[in-house]
């Protein structure tokens, strides 16, 4: 069964948008939206220094993401809107990445694959990869669910029910790393924020809790990933994009329906 | 003397290079409604967040009574409208709670009926007492508010301050909190705290409300308020109303 590269492929789509949808839901519910893009942008520049020092690519990803969103909290209130300061780790990340790439003249790269992902040429390895991966940030965030809302709600709310906020939004930052790595192959570094995001604003209308959310989020995710690769085949259009663009439709439905529901 | 239930020695707290609590030596002791009054930026929710244990002191000590419980309402929750949110699975977090163990806890927090209200269409007034529900979950020893009827109108806070009149009866939990409307809370008071970065005097509501400090700070004009309230509170409410109407006290 997986000697068929659109099995692989559709298994490899599920398993990125189960994990990010509880993640997505944090994301969405804290906006760190632009806070996931410059993440995800980082992973070039992962890529291009694994690249040059030889390393594996997975953990200089996995690395550079960290380097990132720590880099992004710690410079957090120190003068700058979040916005400005995400715009200028975020382009600048995806800048340096590209030209430390362009400059490796030794290493051929296929860098559409990692801009926007190869969902098709996913192997059995990228394939245990992603289910491992993504399981951990799926359990990471499970793990952590109700002292992370807490946390997202109000900080001294949850000092008051002795949990430390500051720890919660560490484990939050690395199911981000993680997630970042897991989801390259599969969208490419410029559309994992379009997954984490839009399933979770597609799922918000059809909602009352918050698991709620992150169940409807992973339905909506995986049924786009589906959606996707279907479309991909037949309209024979690039797969990640096609991807995001069926969480984009099912947003634009929910928000409809949810507008119509409430009137 | 009782022992205390929570107490500050010589509390120290520097924020930013800036002293915000200096010299702060407070006992709490179980049963009292003690208010902290202030001008903005005077430290009172920086102390309560050091009696929690958010906001650690720079120098000086927090003395809490072993197993002491804490139920904390804060003063501003924003909860953002993409966050979907019962206000039973609010109650319950971080721990979940039974049904019934919801709806009673918002029946003594005098909000019954709210548990599949979603948290984002509960009125002001409501709102502030599901926070007040989910600080009494654990029947706590110690209730600490920060300005919890901050956007509430008069009557509204009036009302509110009745209701954690009534919790303290039937729980016996201590109660400190901020505030600003100073007249309705002075008056439920056992004791106010006047801070401005640090204690400058405190005592009974009538002995602050006389206190040069206090005038100091507020001037006198709140006193007329405090006694116009005092004087209603020990009336019947259906009594004709003949007091001068200038401290726009109305009901």
């Amino acid at each position: 069964m997986l000697d068929d590269f659109m099995v692989r492929a559709a298994l490899a789509g599920v398993g990125v948008a189960l994990a990010a949808a509880p993640m997505g839901c944090f994301v969405v519910w804290r906006r760190m939206a632009y806070f996931g893009e410059a993440t995800a942008h980082a992973a070039v520049l992962g890529v291009a220094l694994a690249l040059s020092f030889s390393l594996p690519i997975l953990p200089a990803v996995i690395v550079a993401a960290l380097a990132m969103s720590s880099a992004v909290t710690a410079l957090r209130g120190r003068g700058y809107a979040m916005d400005t300061l995400l715009g200028v780790m975020a382009h600048s990340a995806l800048a340096v990445g590209l030209v430390a790439v362009a400059m490796l003249s030794n290493v051929r790269l296929d860098l559409m694959a990692f801009l926007f992902g190869d969902i098709l040429a996913v192997n059995r390895m990228d394939l245990a990869t992603i289910w491992l991966g993504g399981l951990g940030v799926a359990g990471l965030i499970l793990w952590r669910w109700s002292a992370l809302i807490l946390s997202t709600l109000n900080p001294d709310l949850a000092r008051a029910s002795g949990i430390d906020p500051r720890r919660e939004e560490v484990w939050l930052t690395l199911a981000l790393a993680l997630m970042v790595a897991v989801a390259i192959k599969v969208v490419g570094v410029l559309l994992i924020a379009a997954m984490l995001v839009i399933p979770a604003a597609a799922a918000r209308p059809l909602v009352r809790t918050p698991e709620a959310m992150a169940v409807t989020a992973a339905i909506i995710g995986a049924l786009s990933a589906l959606g996707g690769l279907y479309g991909a085949y037949w309209f024979d259009t690039p797969a990640g994009p096609s991807i995001v663009c069926g969480a984009s439709l099912a947003f634009v439905v929910t928000t409809v329906v949810g507008s119509v529901v409430r009137r | 003397m009782t022992t205390p239930l929570i107490m500050t020695e010589n509390l120290n707290v520097r924020l930013g290079g800036r002293t915000v609590l200096h010299d702060v030596s407070v006992r709490i002791t179980p049963g009292e409604i003690v208010t902290i009054v202030g001008p903005n930026g005077s430290g009172k929710s920086t102390f309560l967040r050091t009696l929690i244990g958010a906001q650690p002191p720079t120098s000086g000590r927090v003395t809490r009574a072993d197993g002491l419980r804490i139920g904390y309402v804060p003063q501003k929750l924003a909860i953002d409208a993409s966050l979907p949110m019962t206000v039973h699975r609010f109650l319950g977090l971080p721990r979940r709670i039974s049904g019934t163990k919801a709806r009673e806890v918002l029946e003594t927090a005098g909000a019954p009926g709210l548990k599949d209200q979603q948290m984002s269409q509960l009125s002001g007034g409501q709102f502030q007492r599901v926070l007040l529900a989910r600080a009494l979950l654990e029947t706590p020893d110690l209730l600490l508010l920060d300005e919890a009827t901050q956007g509430l109108d008069q009557p509204g806070s009036a009302a509110f301050y009745q209701q954690i009149e009534e919790v303290r009866q039937t729980l016996g939990c201590a109660v400190v909190m901020v505030s600003h409307d100073l007249h309705v809370v002075m008056a439920a008071s056992d004791r106010v705290l006047c801070m401005n970065g640090h204690v400058c005097c405190e005592g009974t509501p009538e002995v602050v409300a006389e206190a040069p400090e206090y005038r100091a700070l507020f001037g006198s004009g709140t006193k007329g308020a405090l006694a116009l309230y005092r004087h209603q509170h020990t009336h019947d409410h259906d009594h004709s109303h003949d007091h001068p109407t200038e401290h726009g006290h109305t009901h």
